[in-house]
């Protein structure tokens, strides 16, 4: 049996790419580098859109990137049910592109946060989730200076309705995200945006503060091999 | 040829907190009597041709599409006279 493939994007100022497919690979899976400028996603059967400063931020994180040529490609692909899964940067994006409800904005303390995050799995009902048990508490690495998470009364109203927020910070909120949103689906749960990175903490040499990030490939990867 | 001023700001129900910190800092520098600072941005777009209707439906499209996230930013499109 192949591996299944993980498509990583790489934008001009992504950073993460490479922990990214690291983290696909340590997993088991094959990650298939996916070029921001090429029009193919190259058949693979999930996305990961990695952190960093796509563009150099400019205009709003993620805006530029959102017309890249892969994304006309992967927006349709997303909505027809390609998992999709946007950390940091790549979450940003996800909003932009309104494959994801929301915006993320300036941290309420206007300071950019790099440290150790307690972050609650609040829902498995996605690709991206389904080893962890609901109520979980893990701990990610955050870096962000905008990751403060906003949506209208009614969008957000919603979003706990349908079981949309898929990771809420504990802890301590550290961007002022709206309800300690760190992270969310879209309805039909293919698609996952959150600010912590997964791919950071999937080995205990790299120093990471756990390898609770491991659970976001293994969940992806059982579930293509039993697609 | 004609420019066109797009003003962008944060929905009023959005916390802006860059401005905030800047009405903060204002008393610190001797400036009283300001109750709020609300932070945009402003794009001047210059057209080859003239401001017409059909141009000003581009810009307000382009305000729409990527110079404004209309989930938590607002625009006003002018023609500067």
């Amino acid at each position: 049996m192949s591996a299944a493939r993980v498509g990583v994007v790489t934008f001009p100022g992504t950073l993460d790419d490479q922990d990214a497919a690291r983290a696909v690979r340590h997993a088991g899976g094959e990650a298939v580098p996916l070029w921001h400028a090429d029009r193919d996603l190259k058949g693979v059967d999930a996305v990961f859109l990695p952190g960093g400063f796509s563009y150099g931020d400019y205009l709003r994180c993620g805006a530029i990137s959102r017309f890249a040529p892969l994304m006309e490609e992967l927006i349709p692909a997303a909505r027809a049910g390609l998992p999709v899964l946007g950390t940091c940067n790549g979450f940003q994006i996800l909003c932009e592109a309104h494959l994801l409800p929301g915006a993320l904005m300036r941290n309420a303390g206007l300071h950019y946060i790099c440290r150790d995050q307690g972050i609650r799995v609040e829902s498995t009902a996605t690709p991206w989730t389904s080893d962890f048990t609901e109520g979980r508490e893990i701990v990610l690495p955050i870096k962000h200076g905008e990751g403060r998470y906003v949506a209208d009364e009614a969008t957000l109203a919603a979003l706990e309705a349908n079981g949309q927020v898929v990771f809420r910070y504990v802890g301590g909120n550290p961007n002022g995200s709206l309800n300690d949103i760190a992270g969310v689906r879209n309805e039909a749960g293919n698609v996952v945006g959150l600010m912590p990175h997964p791919e950071h903490a999937v080995e205990d040499l790299t120093g990471a503060p756990s390898t609770d990030g491991r659970g976001f490939f293994t969940s992806i990867l059982k579930k293509l091999v039993n697609a | 040829m004609a420019r066109v001023i797009v003003d962008v700001m944060l929905k009023p129900e959005i916390l802006d907190a860059q401005g905030q910190a800047i009405a903060r800092a204002l008393p610190r520098l001797g400036f009283s009597g300001v109750s709020a600072v609300r932070q945009g941005k402003r794009f001047e777009v210059e057209l080859e041709g003239p401001a017409d209707e059909a141009a000003l439906s581009d810009v307000r499209k382009m305000a729409e599409t990527l110079l404004a996230n209309t989930v938590i930013e607002d625009f006003t499109v002018t023609v500067e006279a």
